[in-house]
């Protein structure tokens, strides 16, 4: 039992070390010692440090430092130039880990019918959701749903709200 | 011709499974301040073409009763729009009374109600009245009930159908009730209430959005679709014991639900396959089989009474228009040919009309169309409506809709020309739907 239990921690702080230096892919510049395995005395009883503040994983646990919306023109269903850089930069982070998933979720402006604007924004979803997929994510990573009209970002009746609320969001909650 | 009052008891005491949930809410609302819930006055407004003028004084003892049950009779017949109310203050009959004929037509009533209402000693009311045809000064019959307090509006209900069944010939649709939502902050309220607004309960309380409540055929069930998993999926909720099952949760967004005559299946709107298309699903859930095929979105489905065809709305062509297929799959035929955004198709019981919201200009109208013809008519002065629905006799119709800048549900009769407010208090209220004849 003692030689289990020794082996065990062995393979623990080992599983740590082996965690903490490829699972967490992200950051191509961390310092050696950021990511862990600062235990290099290899004792049973030694601890390997995890710094967070060089993490690349923000509170939602999306990417840090990258956007999340993709705005939309009115009456449209593309993903404009200027948000391609976003939607390559979450393409990277839930590509670096197959066992990471992540939301599309669509909206629309107020203006029109609930239903009918539940499927437009499907239709925006499935937009960003097609340009994951076009930049190597996989399928079962990724799911499109539509929230319509039902959660705006901005209230107002006026095209400065309706414009803040045509997006897509990417939520990885 | 019926001259002694007729006693029903029991059975109205057993008609409605929320009696108990019934007194309890009224408890609650007297001390809880939920917006939306306070107070559903009724204000009608237009004038009709042929209006039937009938006086309603005053029930004997419903001074001192709980509820003014000739009022409540009034405005469901106002409601109508097939009724106009002729002064009967300060007269005092009861259904024992042999009115004077002579003077209800110098008042050019050409119907009269009279009626009592009697505290019993085991609490419950004893509920009586008696229908005049003033022009012929014949006695239309009349009814007795013992009742409840909590089922007192019902009774006035009951009353209010009995005279309009008499008087036009047709259903009345009183006794029914509506489903609609209300939005208040972050909390979203599914209510369940009379016709006339009053006696709302809540059936489902969510921080998230719930849309597009539909009755089930036997009005026992209200499939919706709710948010709570951050992503709509569809329920088929009893109403009367709040059980509720999940049915179509599938990849992507579920909605749209739409009840088969049969209360058997539903159509939905699934995006399993990419877009927004129609499918058919048991109500008890299962594997869906697909009903529509194109490269737009297709979406709200609505069956016609006969369950044969499904109305929906598709952007196939290009904008959202209303289309129709067979509720067993094939080719759709294209509906609505006028402007560039026609949806929430709702068809009459009857067959004969189909209700609908249509952009003009940048404002949101309820249109009606009458099937054989296709000739359509905007019913509305308002410019932001939605969600219509027909009530089961297919005479009117309740929509959301907004006046002065805040939600209100209205009903209109199907030429636009008697609407009633059906006024709230507070919160934001939308997505009404009317539920069948109740079998009580």
């Amino acid at each position: 039992m003692i030689t289990f239990k020794r082996v065990s921690i062995a393979l623990s702080v080992a599983a740590l070390l082996a965690g903490c230096s490829s699972g967490v892919k992200l950051d191509e510049n961390a310092a050696a010692g950021a990511n862990g395995g600062a235990n290099t005395s290899g004792a049973a009883s030694g601890v390997a440090g995890v710094d967070l503040t060089g993490s690349q994983i923000d509170a939602d646990g999306g990417p840090r430092g990258v956007g999340r919306v993709v705005y939309f023109d009115f009456d449209s269903f593309i993903v404009k130039p200027d948000a391609q850089g976003l939607v390559d930069a979450n393409a990277r982070f839930i590509k670096a880990d197959p066992s990471r998933k992540v939301t599309v979720e669509g909206h629309t402006d107020e203006r029109g019918g609930r239903e009918y604007n539940l499927a437009l924004g499907q239709k925006r979803a499935e937009a960003v959701r097609r340009s994951l997929n076009l930049l190597g994510v996989s399928d079962n990573q990724v799911e499109a749903v539509s929230f319509g009209e039902e959660k705006p970002a901005v209230s107002g009746n006026n095209e400065a709200a309706y414009s803040q609320n045509r997006r897509a969001e990417l939520s990885y909650r | 011709m019926n001259t002694e009052p007729q006693i029903l008891t029991s059975p109205l005491q057993a008609v409605v499974p929320l009696t108990s949930r019934r007194t309890l809410l009224a408890a609650m609302a007297a001390t809880s301040a939920l917006p939306a819930l306070a107070q559903f006055r009724v204000e009608v407004t237009g004038v009709g073409l042929t209006q039937l003028p009938i006086a309603l004084p005053a029930f004997r003892g419903e001074e001192g009763a709980p509820q003014k049950i000739s009022q409540i009779i009034r405005a469901d017949l106002e409601r109508s729009g097939q009724f106009r109310n002729v002064d009967a203050a300060g007269v005092a009959l009861d259904e024992t009374s042999r009115p004077e004929m002579a003077q209800w037509r110098q008042r050019a009533a050409d119907a009269l109600v009279t009626g009592s209402v009697t505290r019993l000693a085991d609490g419950r009311f004893d509920v009586r009245f008696r229908l005049w045809d003033v022009v012929k000064g014949q006695d239309l019959g009349g009814q007795g009930f013992a009742v409840t307090q909590a089922d007192l509006r019902l009774v006035a209900h009951r009353i209010a159908d009995f005279v309009y069944e008499k008087l036009t010939g047709e259903r009345g649709i009183f006794s029914t009730r509506i489903a609609y939502v209300t939005k208040a902050g972050k909390r979203y309220v599914l209510w369940v209430a009379d016709a006339d607004g009053e006696n709302a309960q809540s059936a489902l309380s969510s921080s998230e959005p719930i849309i597009s409540p539909a009755w089930s055929p036997n009005g026992g069930e209200l499939a919706y679709v709710s948010f709570e998993a951050r992503k709509p999926v569809v329920y088929v909720h009893d109403v009367a014991s709040g059980r509720r099952r999940l049915v179509a949760n599938f990849r992507g967004s579920n909605s749209a639900p739409a009840w088969a005559p049969d209360g058997a299946t539903l159509a939905v709107t699934l995006t399993r396959d990419g877009l927004s298309q129609l499918y058919r699903i048991s109500s008890h859930g299962g594997q869906p089989t697909r009903l529509t095929q194109s490269n737009g979105i297709d979406t709200e489905p609505a069956f016609s009474a006969d369950g044969k065809t499904v109305y929906f709305v598709s952007d196939r062509g290009g904008s959202p228009q209303i289309y129709k297929v067979a509720a067993t799959g094939g080719s759709a035929q294209r509906v609505t040919f006028s402007g560039n955004y026609n949806i929430s198709p709702t068809v009459s019981p009857d067959g004969r009309w189909l209700a609908y919201i249509s952009r003009v200009g940048g404002a949101f109208k309820l249109f009606v169309m009458e099937l054989e013809s296709g000739n359509a008519t905007s019913v509305t002065d308002t410019s932001d409506d939605e969600s219509p629905s027909f009530a089961p006799n297919s005479r009117l119709i309740v929509y959301a809709t907004k006046q002065g800048g805040r939600e209100a549900l209205m009903t209109t009769t199907l030429d636009g020309k008697i609407k009633a407010r059906l006024a709230g208090q507070g919160g934001e209220i939308r997505e009404p739907d009317w539920g069948p004849y109740q079998k009580y």
